[in-house]
């Protein structure tokens, strides 16, 4: 057994007065990759987070090859040998990979300030080389797709000399070929004898590439141990602490009859083909589809975000015409985007702020007009916390972005539900977020299906959709090809209609959807 | 045949600053054939040799995504130390010049330290000392103006190789800008810290450093720019380089500079856009307009120039939307 390469001992951690983390002791050994899991808010993100310098630790210590490490900032981070891949990516779209790759510092003419152009471009040209990707280094990286800016991380890692990587919930945004590649990768990056950290909440996935796996719950680590003493059942056992058996809440109520909403033909050239479907009173209608294949495309077209050129939807047996967000939410429409960050939260804002800011209208003081009526947004704002069960030490003045990503969530849900939408678009409601909150995500769909709300569940995970929906559609190409009612869902036969006109048939249909 | 027009029309939209430069230069000169004169064409590059040596500072300053409202209170403050220790001590032209970009350096310094260190944002920051600049010019002054002898009107008049020195100075000036900003690493950094801050920061790039740096030398553009103007004019009063600041960041911005950072460039953007600051008053003046029509008239073309920089930056960004899916 080799000397660990990295340990943590005794680390704490706490944000205003919350304990964060509590006494983390964890050893690494070299060339080996540990699987870290545990719900979020369990602590994975701020070890890591230690780690990789960008925050420092309350006590404790981490050692390095035997010697104290001290975190000051992620340059000195990276100078230890330590790369952080993270979830969002930190890429500059603006600029090329060749400025990406050596933002840092880059290669220079003799001892002037001058950067030495053509040595960066064959240094950048071997590290893509080195995580196979063929692309010139001067292309701009808005014009990569998710893997290939992943691909360019990893590269500016590796070409930093980094032994020890770390990836928080990589494949997130990978399509299934890119996410086989990235694991074709860590494989190799392991037998070269470096250390891989892997953050996930795709338990199939971590059981597929790690060598260890610890267990965080409540900032504490519960259950550390090489792979073969777990699977997945004991891994969510360790981290919620409880035995799972059930994923999603049983599905009591039925679709009614009466239409909510009515799509005919909803065409955009280049975006979407011919979409027609009905959405019923009660009824949890699920869209699936592979990366590009314009499911959320369509979700922003039916809420009003982007334009079509043909087709007709019609709420409540009303055709809208003119539409804009504005107008949805008035027709009773809401949207929870699939970027929670960027498109559904104010980031910087409490908790009660960002809740208030749809239901803003509906708490008009009725006899001074123009004024809020504040009492009774703070109550059902108040009451809309307590019924999704929010967990947040101070609602009114802490940041959402403090919360976990569960509870963030469920914020940009509860914001929606004070406008009392009738159709709701879900846009990859669980991404990013633990086994216990999308339990309850689960659940809060289920109880709005079950009041009599229409609701459209985009997702790129399968079994998500088979256990929640009441039907499925499903798109490829900007097309629906496919459409299955509960009775008749079949993992083999959904995941063949999303593949149908994509050249390569077979690979594994979503994260969720493996082995 | 729908790519080639779509491809005619992306590089139609990424050279609007360009196009807008030679359609303003083409109008004014069928207008009347003076404006093509070379004389004339020599007075709209030296006068737009000043705006243009502070908007390269000020561009520098809004890639990081910052801002300097106090660049036209730096160029008079500096101007009048100049001034005055030349009136009273009867300093020499280069001391002269050094005063003076030793007070826009102080400037720059100033607004960076309050920037980076203590975490006020730019807009205020700069405004503050905009209004201290001013104050501080007046107090040096006593408010009047202030007159510079002969050795250094004479340098505003000079020429090099048949070129006027003002000229000159804003080609060094601009090709140094480049060089800094595509040929180094601190320069790639302005960018990279204008695009992300906190990226940026997690990039291992030292964000105050790249930040002040910045601030430092939109400061000293400022005052050389100043000295610059001075050289021409002759004297400084009160109202010395008011308003410069908005016709610095006009350039920039007619340059396509973002004012959310990370996009823009010197060259040859905010060249660009100098010049045709320039050019359409030098225009307005040789067709004759309404003096009263004039500023109304400015204010059109480069609000027109503005408008078509954001419809470019939507339309840009609906037709790379649309790559996404045929790459996919």
């Amino acid at each position: 057994m080799s000397e660990p390469i990295l340990q943590f001992e005794h680390v704490s951690k706490s944000f205003f007065g919350a304990m964060a983390l509590t006494d983390i002791t964890l050893a690494v050994r070299p060339g080996m990759v540990l699987g870290l899991v545990g719900e979020n808010g369990a602590g994975k993100s701020t070890l890591m987070n230690i780690l990789g310098g960008v925050i420092a630790s309350d006590e404790g210590q981490i050692r390095l090859e035997g010697r104290p490490y001290s975190t000051g900032s992620p340059a000195e981070a990276t100078r230890a040998g330590i790369a952080f891949i993270h979830q969002e990516l930190n890429l500059f779209s603006h600029l090329s990979i060749l400025d990406n790759l050596f933002i840092d510092g880059f290669p220079r003419i003799g001892r002037t300030p001058l950067i030495h152009r053509r040595e960066a471009v064959r240094r950048a040209k071997e590290a893509l080389a080195a995580v196979n990707l063929s692309i010139s280094p001067r292309t701009r990286v808005d014009r990569l797709t998710p893997g290939q800016k992943q691909l360019v991380e990893i590269a500016k890692a590796l070409h930093g000399g980094a032994q020890i990587i770390i990836f928080d919930e990589p494949t997130t945004s990978l399509t299934s070929r890119e996410t086989e590649r990235l694991f074709a990768l860590i494989e190799r990056l392991r037998r070269e004898g470096r250390t891989i950290l892997y953050i996930s909440h795709v338990l199939a996935d971590v059981l597929r590439l790690a060598d260890e796996i610890a267990v965080l719950r409540d900032g504490k680590v519960v259950r550390t141990g090489p792979k073969a003493e777990f699977d997945i059942n004991a891994m969510i056992a360790a981290m919620v602490g409880r035995q799972v058996d059930q994923l999603h809440p049983i599905r009591r109520g039925k679709p009614a009859d009466k239409v909510l909403m009515s799509v005919a033909g909803v065409t955009e050239p280049g975006i979407v083909k011919d979409i027609s479907f009905d959405l019923h009173e009660g009824e949890i209608l699920g869209l699936f589809g592979l990366m590009g294949s314009g499911r959320t495309e369509l979700g922003r077209i039916l809420f009003g975000l982007d334009p079509f050129r043909s087709g007709t939807i019609d709420m409540c047996g009303q055709p809208r015409r003119r539409r804009t967000a504005r107008r949805s939410i008035a027709a009773g429409m809401a949207f929870v985007t699939e970027d929670r960050r960027e498109e559904g939260l104010l980031m910087e804002a409490p908790v009660t702020e960002n809740m208030a800011l749809v239901a803003l209208p509906n708490c008009r003081r009725n006899r001074v007009p123009g004024t809020l009526d504040r009492l009774a947004l703070r109550r059902s704002v108040d009451e809309m916390i307590a019924s999704l069960k929010i967990k947040c030490v101070s609602p009114r003045t802490a940041a959402v972005k403090s919360l976990s990503g569960g509870n963030q969530q469920k914020t940009v849900i509860g914001k929606w539900l004070l406008g009392r939408p009738m159709v709701c678009i879900l846009d990859e409601p669980t991404r990013g977020i633990d086994v216990g909150a999308r339990y309850e995500v689960y659940s809060i769909i289920n109880d709005l299906a079950d009041r009599g709300n229409g609701l459209l569940c985009i997702s790129s995970e399968l079994e998500e959709l088979m256990g929640i929906c009441d039907s499925l559609l499903v798109m490829s190409k900007g097309r629906i090809c496919g459409r299955f009612r509960r009775d008749e869902f079949d993992k083999e036969r959904i995941l063949a209609a999303a593949f149908e006109g994509h050249l390569e048939r077979g690979p594994r249909g979503s994260s969720g959807a493996s082995n | 045949m729908g790519s080639l027009r779509q491809g005619t029309l992306t590089a139609v939209l990424r050279n609007v600053p360009i196009l807008m430069f030679a359609g303003t230069f083409v109008v004014f000169g069928l207008l009347t054939p003076r404006f093509l004169e070379y004389q004339s064409l020599e007075n709209i590059a030296k006068q737009a040799s000043y705006i243009g040596i502070i908007a390269v500072g000020e561009t520098v300053v809004l890639l990081t995504a910052g801002i300097d409202l106090s660049v036209g209170s730096n160029m008079y403050v500096s101007a009048v130390a100049a001034g005055l220790l030349m009136e009273r001590f009867a300093i020499s032209p280069l001391p002269a010049l050094l005063v003076c970009l030793t007070v826009g350096l102080l400037f720059g310094l100033f607004n960076a330290f309050a920037v980076t260190r203590l975490h006020i944002i730019p807009f205020v920051v700069t405004l503050a000392t905009q209004f201290a600049g001013r104050g501080l010019g007046w107090m040096l002054s006593k408010s009047r103006a202030v007159t510079f002898p002969q050795s250094v009107t004479g340098l505003g008049a000079a020429e090099l190789l048949g070129i006027p020195a003002p000229v000159v100075i804003f080609a060094v000036v601009v090709l140094l800008a480049w060089v800094v900003l595509t040929r180094t690493t601190l320069g790639r950094q302005i960018y990279a810290v204008g695009h992300g801050l906190e990226a940026a920061r997690k990039a291992g790039v030292d964000t105050r450093r790249v930040q002040a740096t910045a601030y430092i030398i939109c400061g000293v553009l400022a005052s050389l720019g100043g000295f610059v103007s001075v050289a021409q004019l002759g004297n400084v009063n009160s109202g010395f380089g008011q308003m410069v600041e908005f016709q610095a960041i006009a350039a920039a911005v007619l340059g396509g500079a973002s004012l959310f950072g990370g996009i823009g460039n010197v060259f040859p953007g905010t060249v660009l856009g100098a010049l045709l600051i320039q050019m359409v008053w030098a225009g307005l003046v040789a067709t004759r307009t309404d003096l009263y029509l004039q500023p109304l008239i400015a204010a059109a073309i480069i609000f027109l120039a503005v408008l078509l920089d954001s419809v470019r930056n939507t339309v840009l960004a609906r037709l790379g939307r649309h790559n996404i899916r045929v790459e996919e």
